[in-house]
């Protein structure tokens, strides 16, 4: 079976619609979404009703940070993300609103665990950025495999089995991988490993190109795609929507 | 605990467990059969186990990782591999034939041979490398002659690194892996991506083979093995005073401290090492003892001694250094299409400045009749074209360290180019197109076979045809269009 693990759409149709094809073309027989499905682009309601009719027919999506912050009111969003949130919850019907912010925050079978954010606190929404951070999510849970988004950068990050828990004979050292586009990496199971899956909607490490990971059960390997899509047109769509230039302008540089 | 029961007789996952091969302390070597495979396989056991070495257990995990994404016949055969769960192992053929440990009783070996298994050697480095994967553990008892054929085959990935997959040996552990007598200085410091560590090993082998000596013998310690990073080896020649300059020019430029001082690719180090007289002589080939105290102290004491050299991706090396082989065509080929192939090769060479480039002309004899090797001014016929290459690569200055010349000699000039291509590893051909369309309907069209049947990419270079009434319309689709094309 391989799945695919989508996060951080941030309301960008042509992102999401170029990866599910390409999730398609990849035989991918599941589909897991980790969050953030709304804000910043230009498509919130598009993205949110997919999202309902996965989960619908029985699909698994979880809430991210900006699907909690539609239905809250306020909270502490930097200043572009606060006049896109505004205009966001404006397209949003009361029913999307709702279903995105009744989202669970973790989902686990089988050996992986997924998550928006940090595993160890959910709801606080913590960027997993360096082998600390990820120490830390990693110590919070016993599955072999936590997928996650949030930090919008493709990373794998893995510790020896056991040597993380209390009292083990070697400390850990959680190291960190950056993978390479469409190379899959075996996931040794001497190890726990913990994917960032990169971003669909607003790729930030450079590359514009949407990003999301297939992990193939029966091999054990899991791959970061980075797939092309029609960048201008979603750019276009955040200018012509009013919101703030930079939102449409970071797409073209994957910044 | 899972070592012990994998002994002789016992059946694992469908493998009979056969004799033993080999004890080392990372790792049991047994023979293994299955019925359904037929070539000679071996199961490789890590000897220790959780709470040992920790190494031990890494470095069996990347071989696990990397060894079933290798191919090719200068590596062995991945067959099946099992985790630690139950027992680990990783099946694998069982290369036929001696591994260059067998030849240290032999040393020093004739130079001729060091050369050629040097170039086999570096055949297969490159082979490895162009596969995203840096061996990090090149020395005589990795490396294994293939019996049937005479290539080298590299074994033991356990210390490599691969640029595509996660590096656990070189993250998991601050004290650099490796075979203390052939670890390059970058190595020694910390670097584990730089292809050109491999080709430091390969210099070490070399002149092991060649004087019967180790260039920094086997030092035990990191201080000792820190030495090589600013004092040099003795030059071979005042080790052995018949010592051919050739030799110690490429011992000496593998073993260079600075890896952008070597050669900038293994299959650049093969062609050296099987075209001898081509090698190009700098100072190198005539030190005869080793840099002053005064010279070593400085080095010592230079902070950028002990400042890591920058790193490359493992491929991206390969790609900037590839080897161009431009055929010139003397008989037919005009003084424009001459000029024309000498503007795309100094393109070439702005934009890849490590490109090695060798000049070639084949010189047709016929089928039957016995040519004659002289013509009538009595100058040999091939040193005529050589004589003629080097004057069409005359203005080309800054090519003047970087190209050879050579002269093939065959009936069949499309096929003498492509065997050439193909076992010196070109990277990329330029030619010129036949410009008369006459004598191309009549003698075939040597580029149109070249660019159907060439391993690389190739360049038509083409004069542009003025664009009348009486143009011919290109007679094939493989024709390039005016100015060159690139396929």
């Amino acid at each position: 079976m391989r799945i695919a693990f989508m996060a951080d759409l941030h309301a960008n149709r042509e992102a999401l619609e170029a990866c599910l094809a390409h999730a398609q073309a990849q035989e991918a027989g599941r589909l897991v979404f980790l969050g953030d499905y709304v804000n910043y682009g230009a498509d919130p309601e598009w993205v949110a009703q997919t999202i309902m009719a996965h989960v619908e027919k029985g699909g698994i999506a979880l809430r991210g940070n900006h699907d909690a912050a539609v239905g809250e009111w306020g909270g502490s969003m930097t200043s572009p993300a606060e006049v896109a949130l505004e205009w966001t919850r404006n397209q949003l019907g009361p029913s999307h609103r709702a279903f995105l912010a009744a989202l669970p925050l973790t989902y686990s079978e089988n050996g992986f665990l997924c998550v928006h954010a940090d595993a160890s606190a959910p709801s606080r929404w913590s960027y997993v950025t360096d082998t600390e951070d990820a120490a830390r999510s990693l110590r919070a849970t016993t599955e072999r495999l936590t997928l996650c988004g949030h930090v919008h950068k493709p990373a794998l990050y893995n510790v020896p089995e056991g040597s993380d828990a209390p009292g083990a004979a070697r400390a850990a050292k959680t190291t960190v991988f950056r993978p390479v586009a469409g190379i899959p990496v075996p996931l040794l199971p001497r190890r726990r490993w913990l994917a960032i899956v990169g971003s669909v909607g607003q790729p930030r490490d450079g590359n514009p190109a949407a990003a999301y990971a297939l992990f193939d059960t029966a091999r054990g390997e899991i791959t970061t795609f980075r797939v092309a899509y029609d960048i201008d047109a979603a750019a276009e769509k955040i200018r012509a929507a009013g919101l703030p230039a930079m939102l449409a302008d970071r797409l073209k540089w994957g910044l | 605990m899972a070592v012990d029961r994998i002994q002789k007789g016992a059946t694992i996952d469908g493998f009979l467990v056969g004799e033993l091969i080999h004890k080392g302390g990372m790792a049991t070597l047994r023979a293994v059969t299955r019925s359904d495979i037929r070539m000679p396989i071996l199961m490789k056991i890590p000897t220790t186990l959780e709470g040992d070495d920790p190494a031990a257990i890494v470095s069996f995990e990347m071989e696990q990782m990397i060894l079933p994404r290798l191919s090719g016949i200068h590596v062995p055969k991945f067959v099946a591999a099992n985790d630690f769960s139950v027992h680990p192992y990783i099946v694998m053929e069982r290369i036929a034939g001696q591994t260059l440990l067998r030849r240290l009783d032999d040393l020093p070996l004739p130079y001729a041979e060091v050369a050629a298994i040097g170039a086999k050697v570096a055949v297969a480095l490159d082979d490895l490398h162009r596969q995203h994967v840096v061996h990090l553990d090149v020395k005589p008892s990795n490396i294994v002659m293939r019996e049937d054929t005479g290539d080298a085959a590299l074994v033991d990935f356990g210390l490599a690194h691969h640029d595509q997959l996660p590096d656990l040996m070189g993250e998991e552990f601050r004290v650099p892996y490796g075979t203390a007598p052939y670890m390059a200085p970058e190595q020694i410091l910390g670097d584990r991506r730089d292809a050109r560590s491999d080709l430091f090993a390969l210099g070490v082998l070399l002149y092991f083979f060649s004087t019967g000596v180790r260039p920094f013998g086997d030092p035990k310690g990191k201080r000792r093995l820190h030495r090589r990073l600013w004092r040099d080896p003795v030059p071979p020649r005042k080790r052995r005073a018949d010592y051919p300059p050739w030799l110690q020019e490429i011992v000496l430029r593998c073993l260079e401290v600075d890896p952008a001082q070597r050669y900038p690719t293994a299959a650049q180090l093969a062609l050296d090492l099987s075209h001898p007289e081509e090698t190009k002589l700098t100072g190198r080939s005539e030190r005869l003892k080793r840099d002053p105290w005064s010279a070593v102290i400085r080095r010592r004491f230079h902070p950028d001694f002990a400042r890591p050299a920058p790193r490359q991706a493992v491929l991206a090396q390969v790609s900037t250094a590839p080897i161009v082989a431009v055929a010139i065509d003397l008989a037919e080929g005009s003084e424009p299409l001459h000029e024309a192939l000498r503007v795309t090769v100094s393109r070439i060479l702005e934009t890849v400045p490590d490109a090695r480039f060798a000049c070639l002309n084949v010189l047709k004899h016929h089928r039957i009749a016995l040519d004659t090797t002289l013509d009538e001014e009595g100058r040999s016929k091939h040193l005529k074209r050589l004589v003629e290459l080097k004057h069409w690569a005359q203005p080309l200055r800054e090519l003047e360290n970087r190209i050879t010349f050579h002269v093939l000699e065959s009936a069949d000039p499309a096929a003498a180019l492509l065997e050439y291509v193909r076992t010196n590893r070109v990277d990329h051909i330029v030619m010129g197109a036949r410009a008369n369309s006459a004598l191309r309907s009549l003698l075939g069209s040597v580029s149109q076979e070249v660019v159907a049947k060439a391993p690389c990419t190739v360049t038509v270079v083409r004069l542009p045809r003025p664009l009348d009434g009486d143009a011919e319309l290109p007679e094939t689709p493989q024709d390039a269009p005016a100015g060159g094309a690139t396929r």
